[in-house]
This record gives structure tokens, C-alpha cells and sequence, in this order.
């Protein structure tokens, strides 16, 4: 199945990023076709400069499609083109350069400092040792990492968060125009993944990557996402397209379940009070008030507990625009898809 | 305590430090011999050690075969070639070549199987990351795994020397010169001066030899490798 | 050498007496030095686990006592206690330390943190924690540690020859065929105390598939020797 994501508004159409399509990809193991890891016929696009999640139970074939596309692992059928060529037709480390990969072990080399590490690739594809050295500092700087502090430390003196934030900054490093995360932040406790998430999503705004970025947590899927892919076991497709269809129409009934019986409010999360319709408001005394970004499940969440018949929606400079009530927020769902909130 | 003095009486005899039998020929040939043989023995082990442990391939051979190899006894397996190298070569096939070969395979087993166990002990995740992030194989060999393991291919060289150094002793039993010949010639003619001068050089040579690579590894260690600090 | 074969069968056939009988003491004198020699180790080792700082001092006695050559030791102890068995079981102990203690150390290091907890979350003992948990999975690095000991007392053995013919089991033919230019009786000592090592190593991987079902015989670490 192949699903467009025409129409869909994203980070596309920025120059940062490769397009990628899987075409009948498949991938056999010896221990039969049920096999943990087997992949079955997988096809989709992924628009340049967006982010597409594979998500879905362990053994369901994520990580090895993932692994398909930097040939760590290479397909028993199908293809896989970046900006529409073969990767199989280049030579691996070549390819393997031009495109970021961060691993939820992060892997950083604990023999060498967190400069030399961000400056590996450079350093393969044979950088002058101040454009190492600049790079470094602009990436470590990108992530939020003081250059300055950090950049002769090594990999043991760091906490899990930072440890992270250098395994993203090091495939970052060459600049490649698509980047591999395999459970990048599931290693570290829920606030750190949270921030990192967080800070991934601004910097994305401005570098406009192509993602491949895998996950088994489907909200880590929904807020990441500008597209997802549910993959079910024995490596099939089940679903392809962004998060908000995925929530409002499951195609399946492993679908529905793997989103959760929560979905309605989980689609809420995708939607601000700045998306919504607002009614003209009587006299505004004592109410909630909300800025634009508040996210629709946040606002639901304070009114029933508020226990108000509504809140004001608050315009980008601070003043009321009209009055958001716990009706107009369930029937936001029957609008169209709303903006991303993320990208 | 008749010991200790007839020790040192023997040791400061300039006598002794001079000629065909005397200390500096004896210890060049002893420091001569062990170096051979552990270059020889390191030049065959270690290649082979980084390989299997880089590949995986026939680490199976490592596993089992590591253990038998060290049940090779010196002294047997020096006993076993004088016979044999006297035949192809009647002066060096008997004063040095059982020697040096016994070395060699005393030297084999911890080359070989610490080079394995360096590169094996890499963490896998590494190593994945590396290939990822488009290093060749000879790239994540050499500027991967091998950093990561030299404080193990350390430990694997300073043994074997250590070793080895302290075995070409029993060459002396067989017709190899070096400092065991001092003890050998102690023991058979009663002189307890000779004998304990030829152990203590030898413990000497080897406890340097020991101290040295000791100092050399905290000097080459990468202070990422040292325990956590932090985090 | 020339014309004469190199193994005289008919030697070996009129000696297979005595032959068993050096290989019987060659067993008698590795058996009592890897038993002592792992008692003391042993002890050496709860020493080391339970006071930290004291087991560099440990392992660098250990590793002096390594470098003091097989013949200067057996040599050294005549003048100490002549041509006795303490003269040939000593330096044979002495030497068991370097591969014993660094190999139990491990074996106990090596049991999970989360698993003693586990233990102790239970209700074990102490006593019951140790015999029925810690023991059990500090086995494999243990027995690795023995089938070293027991690979290199095996050949060490062949050294006590020096001390005459009363002692070093196989050694013994090694030093005769030596002295006599007869390559049969070498290859009679070497071959047989070969064969003897290689056994043993064996029948240590065996006697760890029986206790430790559970975890598949690991390589003796190489790093054994520090």
C-alpha cells in the first residue's frame, strides 16, 4: 500500500532533506515467515524535510526496515531509494556518511573526547581539522551542550540526557540530508525524553531533515510524527499516514487497538485552542484563561477539573478572542485536520 | 643469612661481569632470546587474535583450542626438539632453536587469545554505530576496537613477556645460555652464590620488564576508558 | 640417531610398568598442588573481596612470585628443605596463586547486583545467599581459573625432575632422554604429560557442564594471568 502525504503541512519543501521511498521491501529470516524482524512487502514515501515514525509491537520488523535503509541490513526483495536512487546501488560507507544514525545505546566512542566523537564522520570524509573543530562547536552549541565545557569531557562523565543530545549532534555532523533514529530517547527516565523531544522537534524546525524514527511508544509516535507508520506483526504495513487520520479513522481492528481507546483524546493533543472555533463571550470574570499553543487535551483537562462551563481563548497578543467551552473542543474533532503542533 | 652474603659476594665480583660467561653477554642473551620470540610469537598471535575477535569467525578455535595449547609444558617441549633441531642444524638447532620455539608457543596463548577477547569484548552497539555512521572495516578495527581493547592486548603482551622471560630459564637445562645457565651451573656445582646471583638477575629482569609495561599502559591508557566519574 | 627409528616400541613395551608409575606420581603431585593450592587461594580471595584495597597487594605478590623462574624456585628450595616433597609441592602451590585468585575474585564480581537483591528481598541468610546463590554463579569463572591451575601445575611438574629421580612424574624421561640422547623417553614424558593437561582440562569442562548446567563452559579468561 502506498499512501501520499500530499497536502499535508510540514516541514516539506525546505532544502534540508532527501525524499525516501520504500518499494516492496521485504525481508526473509530462515526461521520461517513469521519470523521476529521479517519484513513483508513494505511500501511508502516519505516527503523530504518531514518525520515518519515506524511504530508497533516488539518483533514487528521496525528497527530492521530502519536498518534496510543504512544497508546495516540488506533486503531479500524490494528497494529502497533515497532522492530516488537504489541504496543499493551505491557504495555502503558512502551512503552510510550521508546519513545520520542515533541508537538508543547512543554508542558514543568512550575512548574519545565528545569533540572528537561529533567529529567522527568529518573526520572519515576528511574535514581540515578547523572545520572539525567549528563543526563541533556549532553542533554542541545546536543541542544545547556549552561547547566550551563539554567538548574535552568524555562519554563516562555525562548523564544519559547529555549522552543523547551527543549522539544527536554527532549524526548531525556531516550534515546528511536523512537521519536514522532507532528509540533515540527511550533510554532516559520520562522528563528528560519529554525535553528531548521537545528541543528535537524546535531544532527540526530549522533544519528540515528527512526522519526515519523509530518507536514502540505511540505516543511518542503522535507528537514526533508527521507521518506514521503502524507496522503489525509478521512485518506488515497496517497503517501509513498522519497521526490525526491514523487517531480518527484506524483502518483496522489491530490499529485500533495498538492507538489506544483513548484516541479522541489523544487527537485532542494534536490540536491548539489557537485551531479552534470560539463562541462570542458574555462577561469574562474568573474564567481560565488560554494562549494559542495550549494544546486542546491540556484545555479539556482544566475545565473539567475547573468545573467551569468554559475558558478564554487568549489571541497571540494577549487579548480574549472568545470563549472555549468543553462542546466546542468535542466537536473539534469533526473538523478537518488540524495544523501540526510539533513541526 | 650465609646465603645473602655468599649472594652478593658473587654478584659484585667484577670477575663475574666480564668474558664469555659473564652477566652483560648472559642478560643480552636472555633480553635477546625473550625479545625474539615474543616478536616472533606476537607477529603470528596478534593478527590472528584482532581477526577472529573483529569477525567472530572461528572464535570457536580460540575457545577450545587456547586451553590445550597451554598444556604445551616448556620444559617438555624444548626436551622434545633438541632431538630433532640438532639433526637440521648440530650448533644453533642445539644451543638455540628448542628455546626459541618453546617461547614462541609459551608466548602463543595469551597473545592470542587476550587479542581475541579485546576485540570480542567491544560492545556490539559500538560497533553498530560505527558501521552506521559509514567507517570500513578496517577503520572500526583500527580506530575502533583496537584503542577500546589495548588496555586487554596490554595485559595479553606483559604476561607472555613476563613469562617467557621467566621460563628461558630451562633453556639453560637444555644447552641455551642466558641466566638460567647460572643457576643450572649454581645447582650442579653446590655454589649457592652463583645460583641465587642467576635468580635474582632473572627475577630482576622480569619485575622490570613487569614494572615497565605496567607504567607504559597507565601512560597509554585513554582516561575515557577509566572508570565513570560522573552520570 | 641415523638408522635407529625414532620411537623404540620395544623400550616403551618393556617400561609400561614403570611408565604408569611416573604417570601415577605426575597426577599425585599436580593433585596435591591444585588442592592446596586452591584452598589458599581461596582464602586469599575472601580477603581480597572483602577489603578492596588489599587485593593489589594480592595479585602483585602473586604476579612476583610468577617471575621467579619454575627451576630457580625448585633449585632455591633444596637448600631450605633438600630434595623433600615440600621442595617439589611448594613452588607448584606458589605458582597456582597468579590463575586462581584474580579468577574466584571475578567469578564473585561477576554475580548480578539486581540478583543479590533479589536474595536478599527474599529472605535469604547470609550464609544461605552465599551457598545457594553467590556460589553457584561465581562456579564457571572459578572452574576456568582451576583449569588453568591445573594445565600449568601439570607441566610444572615435569621441572621438579631437576630435583633427581625421585620426583617430576614424567619430567623425569624428559631429563633422562635428555641426558641419554634418546628421543623415545622424551617423547614418552613430553607426549604423556601433554595427554595428561589436555585430560584434565577436560574433565574440569565437564565437571562444569555437571554443576552449572545452565551457563555454557566460557574461555578461561586470558586476561587470568595480570
Amino acid at each position: 500500500m502506498t499512501v501520499d502525504a500530499s497536502g499535508h503541512a510540514g516541514a516539506a519543501g525546505k532544502a534540508g532533506g532527501a525524499s525516501l521511498e520504500f518499494r516492496g521491501v521485504t525481508k526473509r529470516y530462515d526461521s520461517g515467515v513469521g519470523a521476529p524482524g521479517a519484513v513483508n512487502d513494505l511500501s511508502f514515501q516519505v516527503p523530504a524535510g518531514t518525520i515518519c515514525v515506524l511504530v508497533g509491537p516488539s518483533g514487528c520488523g521496525k528497527t530492521t526496515s530502519l536498518k534496510m535503509v543504512n544497508r546495516l541490513i540488506e533486503p531479500s526483495a524490494g528497494e529502497i531509494l533515497l532522492d530516488g536512487v537504489n541504496v543499493q546501488s551505491q557504495p555502503v560507507t558512502a551512503l552510510r556518511r550521508r546519513i545520520g544514525y542515533v541508537i538508543q545505546q547512543v554508542g558514543l566512542f568512550p575512548h574519545l573526547t565528545i569533540g572528537r566523537n561529533v567529529a567522527v564522520v568529518p573526520g572519515l570524509e576528511g574535514w581540515s581539522s578547523q572545520r572539525q573543530r567549528a563543526r563541533t562547536q556549532e553542533l554542541l552549541g545546536l543541542v544545547g551542550l556549552d561547547p566550551r565545557r563539554y567538548e574535552n569531557r568524555y562519554p563516562n562523565q555525562l548523564s544519559g540526557g547529555e549522552r543523547q543530545r551527543v549522539g544527536v549532534a554527532r549524526a548531525l555532523a556531516a550534515d546528511p540530508p536523512l537521519m536514522l533514529m532507532d528509540e533515540p530517547f527511550a533510554a532516559v527516565d520520562p522528563i528528560v525524553r519529554e525535553r528531548l523531544q521537545d528541543e528535537f522537534l524546535r531544532l527540526q524546525r530549522e533544519l528540515a531533515k528527512t526522519i526515519l524514527f523509530v518507536t514502540h511508544d505511540i505516543d511518542e509516535a503522535i507528537k514526533m510524527g508527521d507521518l506514521i507508520a503502524v507496522m503489525q506483526e509478521g512485518g506488515r504495513l497496517a497503517q501509513f499516514g498522519p497521526p490525526d487520520e491514523i487517531l480518527a479513522h484506524p483502518s483496522s481492528e489491530f490499529v485500533a487497538r495498538f492507538v489506544g481507546e483513548d484516541r479522541g483524546l489523544k487527537r485532542l493533543s494534536l490540536r491548539t485552542v489557537a485551531d479552534l472555533r470560539v463562541e462570542k463571550m458574555g462577561r469574562p470574570v474568573g474564567l481560565p484563561r488560554f494562549t494559542p499553543g495550549t494544546k486542546l487535551r491540556d484545555a479539556l483537562a482544566i475545565l473539567l477539573v475547573a468545573d467551569t462551563r468554559g475558558g478564554i481563548a487568549l489571541d497571540e497578543g494577549g487579548r480574549p478572542r472568545g470563549l472555549v467551552t468543553v462542546d466546542a473542543i468535542a466537536s473539534s474533532l469533526t473538523d478537518d485536520p488540524p495544523a501540526r503542533v510539533g513541526a | 643469612m650465609q646465603i645473602v652474603a655468599a649472594t652478593i659476594q658473587w654478584l659484585a665480583d667484577p670477575a663475574h661481569w666480564q668474558g664469555s660467561n659473564g652477566i652483560p653477554l648472559r642478560l643480552g642473551e636472555h633480553v635477546a632470546l625473550s625479545g625474539l620470540s615474543l616478536l616472533l610469537a606476537a607477529l603470528v598471535a596478534m593478527p590472528l587474535g584482532l581477526w577472529i575477535g573483529h569477525t567472530g569467525r572461528f572464535s570457536w578455535l580460540v575457545v577450545s583450542s587456547a586451553n590445550a595449547w597451554r598444556a604445551l609444558p616448556s620444559f617438555a617441549v624444548i626436551g622434545l626438539l633438541v632431538p630433532f633441531t640438532t639433526l637440521l642444524d648440530p650448533n644453533l638447532g642445539f644451543i638455540l632453536y628448542p628455546t626459541l620455539i618453546a617461547m614462541i608457543v609459551l608466548a602463543g596463548p595469551p597473545l592470542l587469545v587476550n587479542s581475541y577477547q579485546g576485540v570480542a569484548g567491544v560492545d556490539r552497539d559500538l560497533v553498530e554505530a560505527a558501521r552506521g555512521m559509514g567507517m570500513s572495516e578496517r577503520q572500526i578495527l583500527f580506530d575502533l576496537e583496537m584503542p577500546i581493547a589495548l588496555p586487554v592486548l596490554a595485559t595479553g603482551l606483559r604476561s607472555a613477556a613476563v613469562q617467557v622471560i621467566a621460563t628461558a630459564t630451562l633453556g639453560a637445562t637444555f644447552g641455551f645460555g642466558g641466566l638460567g645457565h647460572y643457576i643450572v651451573l649454581g645447582d650442579a656445582n653446590q655454589d649457592n652464590g652463583e645460583l641465587f646471583g642467576g635468580v635474582v638477575l632473572v627475577a630482576a629482569l622480569a619485575l622490570g620488564t613487569l614494572a615497565m609495561f605496567v607504567l607504559l599502559e597507565r601512560r597509554l591508557a585513554s582516561p575515557g576508558l577509566a572508570p565513570r566519574t560522573a552520570g | 640417531m641415523s638408522g635407529e627409528p625414532l620411537v623404540r616400541w620395544d623400550w616403551v613395551g618393556a617400561h609400561i610398568g614403570p611408565i604408569l608409575d611416573r604417570l601415577g606420581q605426575h597426577l599425585y603431585l599436580a593433585v596435591i598442588a591444585v588442592s592446596i593450592g586452591f584452598a589458599i587461594s581461596f582464602g586469599l580471595a575472601a580477603v581480597a573481596i572483602r577489603r578492596r584495597r588489599l587485593y593489589p597487594l594480592v595479585t602483585l605478590i602473586a604476579t612476583a612470585v610468577y617471575t621467579i623462574p619454575s627451576y630457580a624456585l625448585f633449585a632455591t628450595l633444596v637448600v631450605f628443605s633438600g630434595l623433600s616433597i615440600v621442595t617439589a609441592e611448594v613452588p607448584l602451590v606458589l605458582y597456582t596463586f597468579i590463575l586462581l585468585v584474580p579468577n574466584i575474585v571475578a567469578g564473585f564480581d561477576s554475580v548480578p547486583q539486581d540478583v543479590l537483591d533479589a536474595a536478599d528481598g527474599m529472605g535469604y541468610t547470609a550464609g544461605q545467599r552465599w551457598w545457594r546463590v553467590e556460589l553457584p554463579l561465581a562456579v564457571p569463572l572459578v572452574v576456568a581459573g582451576l583449569r588453568l591451575a591445573a594445565v600449568s601445575t601439570i607441566g610444572l611438574v615435569t621441572v621438579s625432575a631437576i630435583l633427581g629421580d625421585r620426583f617430576g612424574g614424567l619430567g623425569y624421561y624428559i631429563l633422562e632422554g635428555y641426558h641419554r640422547t634418546f628421543p623415545t623417553e622424551i617423547l614418552v614424558g613430553g607426549l604423556l604429560s601433554i595427554a595428561l593437561a589436555v585430560a584434565a582440562d577436560l574433565g574440569f569442562v565437564l565437571l562444569q557442564r555437571l554443576l552449572t548446567p545452565w551457563a555454557a563452559a566460557r574461555l578461561a579468561p586470558g586476561v587470568a594471568v595480570r
